[in-house]
């Protein structure tokens, strides 16, 4: 019986419909906290002593950072699990997570760069996250671009997932030899550690972003995953009854 | 195909399950159809050569800075001709059937694959490894760092090698896969090419360069061991198209 839900998924169907009912939380979860995160970061937290308000991008920048790197992981798990179970479902979700991860990592290397000007002085530097970043947009490119390459999608979706793994396998490597290939040819003139404590009136905005941009992701997520499913599925029965609005029996 | 004869000499009522012969096999007709190509194995070489001609023509000849981008500049070379040699790997036996022939042998389809980057890395990267010297002599590159760039080479062009051919094997299928296998293989290239040319800045500099030659063949164990596994199940999908 515990198993029930996992072989459930297996069934675009049975995901459709328990997932139509998610969407408007989801939504309004991920609007009212990135509003309320917004507005609480960029005018009621504190200046920061050093940078001034350029500081307030990182409340765009870490939340987009940290699920450009969440949605590769994503990606590629959902990737292995089509694999091993042959999971219809699992796919869409892996092909829906590309296009939105690699758009999270160009926002974080974007609002990054933004802020290294008035920062640094300069729009980009070598530096080694930075360099992490844009070798994981790379990966995501890849991605997208081999599965775009396939006339079948099942070809693609395995072909997307298995490379999708080894990049997984990768990143590790690539981040660690990034950052020994940094400390190696660190430029003097230019700081970048950031102050490890923050502080919590600059803290608590901030938490309220990154859960609002995790919601905000998950929405995103299900809504493209459930327009690939009606894409896929078109042909079946129910997805003709969705396109024409009629509504589902229980699917069981 | 040649390669397929070869494995199946053999009493075809018992078939041959041990890898060591087959791969053998494999390895012998495959060096025999590489060295029958001599212009496919001279290609990426004179890529090689003709690209790093190149750079004192866009840079300008200050001996200061070539010296100062020559490992840079070797080692990105090298990567790009095994790259666009690698497109290759496993076309003409995808196109003429054997590659389904293989996967349906009863050696497993690693050692096939194994076989393949073999003779791959000894037609490419190897001589690529022992060319490196002389250009880097024509780069100006101090004799300090000769070792350290021909023994990066030689371990780096076989880990280049080994995780191109997942790519290969992942866009074997595609007609134009060229540009393709590049985008999706060259961010796995990234550990390979830093810990590479930091094993020639490091001699340059006169430090000890085993730590970087050391993580190169971690590297090349770790792909040796997992790659040719991710080829042959990218195989078995390309197959499937």
């Amino acid at each position: 019986m515990a198993w029930q839900w996992f072989h459930r998924l297996g069934s675009p169907r049975w995901f459709y419909q328990k997932t139509s009912g998610w969407l408007p939380w989801l939504a309004a979860a991920s609007v009212l906290l990135l509003l309320v995160g917004t507005v609480w970061g960029l005018g009621f937290a504190p200046q920061d002593a050093k940078q001034g308000n350029s500081y307030r991008i990182i409340y765009i920048h870490v939340p987009a950072a940290f699920l450009a790197l969440a949605g590769y992981y994503i990606m590629a798990f959902s990737g292995a699990i089509g694999l091993i179970w042959k999971m219809k479902l699992s796919y869409a979700v892996m092909r829906a997570a590309a296009p939105i991860g690699a758009v999270l990592t160009f926002i974080a290397l974007f609002t990054g760069s933004l802020w290294g000007k008035p920062t640094w002085g300069t729009y980009w530097v070598w530096d080694a996250r930075i360099t992490s970043m844009l070798i994981l947009l790379f990966l995501y490119v890849g991605v997208i671009a081999l599965s775009r390459a396939f006339a079948r999608e099942q070809v693609a979706d395995k072909a997307c997932a298995l490379l999708a793994l080894v990049g997984t396998v990768n990143i590790p490597i690539i981040y660690k030899s990034v950052d020994w290939w940094f400390t190696l040819h660190q430029p003097a003139t230019i700081k970048l550690t950031e102050s490890s404590s923050i502080d919590p009136s600059m803290f608590y905005p901030l938490l309220v972003m990154i859960i609002g941009f995790y919601c905000f992701y998950a929405w995103t997520l299900l809504v493209h995953t459930r327009n690939l499913i009606l894409q896929r599925e078109w042909r079946t029965q129910w997805a003709q009854q969705v396109l024409r609005g009629e509504p589902l029996g229980d699917a069981g | 195909m040649a390669s397929v004869d070869s494995i199946a000499v053999r009493d075809p009522a018992e078939p041959c399950h041990r890898a060591g012969p087959g791969f053998m096999a494999l390895l012998r007709v495959e060096l025999l159809l590489a060295l029958r190509r001599r212009a496919d194995i001279a290609n990426p070489l004179l890529f090689f050569v003709t690209v790093l001609a190149l750079l004192p023509l866009g840079v300008g000849p200050e001996p200061e800075l070539l010296a100062r981008m020559a490992p840079g500049m070797i080692w990105v070379m090298a990567l790009l001709a095994t790259l666009l040699s690698q497109e290759s790997l496993f076309r003409s036996d995808f196109e003429d059937g054997s590659l389904e022939q293989l996967t349906l042998s009863p050696q497993p389809l690693y050692f096939a694959v194994l076989a393949k980057v073999t003779v791959h890395w000894l037609v490419t990267g190897l001589p690529l490894a022992l060319l490196s010297p002389l250009l880097a002599m024509m780069l100006n590159l101090p004799a300090a760092g000769y070792p350290s760039l021909l023994l990066s080479l030689l371990l780096g062009t076989a880990c280049l090698s080994l995780i191109g051919a997942v790519g290969a094997a992942l866009t074997v299928s595609l007609r134009r896969a060229g540009l393709l296998l590049a985008l999706i293989v060259m961010p796995l290239y990234v550990p390979v090419l830093i810990f590479g040319t930091g094993a020639v800045q490091a001699a340059l500099d006169g430090y000890a360069y085993s730590v970087q030659l050391a993580v190169l063949a971690a590297l090349l164990a770790a792909a040796a061991a997992l790659a040719p596994l991710a080829a042959a199940g990218a195989i078995r999908i390309s197959l499937d198209s």
